[in-house]
């Protein structure tokens, strides 16, 4: 039996919120870059399971794809980030975005 | 009964496992806690008939990305004495913020109205036959289009990793 005939589509809008905010609260509560990029990788994920819901609750294949672009763009965005993150461990030592001020006003 | 039973554990277990990813202080018990927790998403797949992206999701996510996750905070030699905090008040207003953001979006989903499905119930759309022929009649050109991504980010990332750029 599909999960579909028998939880209602805002049970998974009410999960996936949750999982979203779990990640924006990620972002906001820590300050090593890692746990940082995990957390988007959290709210990533959030949105896939939306995507994936609503795909088989109307029963449309696109939006299953759209989750398999989804993959793609955050393997790319893991693997650039990460690069960036070693270069930043090489020149300061640490992974603190705290130290990270140069740009900021 | 038991797909209800199923997702309310899931559910809960994924929400715990992303709190804990969160809250841990170690990196890598976090990096395993978020392992766990796309796991647990691979599960929620399996029950929305989606089989062949929750193999994809497990290969992809808890098979490649997290390795290198854990690869580099093995590199980075990071552990509890080393890490980092935010103020007591910044950490307060960060959970206030974010609490707030559940609070709004909670609330603009309840008065959502509900959507009807059009096409008839069909469990067969998450097979990979189906979905293969969708990929590669209706999206063609974003297919292509990743692969070129794909291979600006491993260009990039080879480029950053470089000892020294001249």
């Amino acid at each position: 039996m599909s999960a579909i005939q028998v939880i209602p589509i805002n049970m998974y809008l009410l999960l996936s919120t949750v999982l979203f905010t779990i990640g924006v609260l990620g972002v906001l509560f820590r300050r090593n870059a890692i746990i940082i990029f995990m957390s988007v990788e959290l709210m990533l994920n959030a949105i896939n399971l939306l995507l994936v819901a609503f795909s088989s609750y109307l029963s449309d294949g696109k939006g299953q794809v759209f989750v398999f672009f989804i993959m793609a763009v955050a393997a790319a965005e893991v693997a650039v980030g990460l690069a960036i993150l070693m270069m930043v461990y090489r020149n300061t030592k640490s992974t603190d975005i705290n130290i990270l001020n140069k740009l900021k006003w | 009964m038991i797909t209800t039973y199923l997702f309310y554990f899931l559910s809960f277990l994924a929400i715990m496992c992303a709190l804990m990813v969160v809250f841990s202080k170690n990196p890598v018990h976090s990096v395993l806690y978020l392992v766990l927790t796309f796991f647990t998403i691979a599960g929620h797949y399996v029950l929305l008939n989606a089989q062949f992206l929750a193999a994809v999701h497990v290969i992809v996510y808890a098979g490649a990305i997290m390795v290198l996750f854990l690869f580099v905070i093995m590199l980075m030699n990071l552990n509890k004495d080393t890490e980092p905090h935010k103020k007591p008040w910044l950490k307060f207003s960060a959970a206030i913020a974010s609490g707030l953001l559940l609070v709004v979006l909670v609330g603009s989903l309840k008065g959502a109205e509900t959507i009807v499905p059009t096409n008839a119930f069909n469990p067969n759309i998450g097979l990979i036959e189906n979905l293969g022929k969708t990929l590669f009649h209706d999206f063609l050109l974003p297919f292509e289009v990743s692969s070129i991504l794909l291979l600006v980010a491993m260009v990039g990332a080879v480029m950053l990793g470089k000892k020294s750029i001249k």
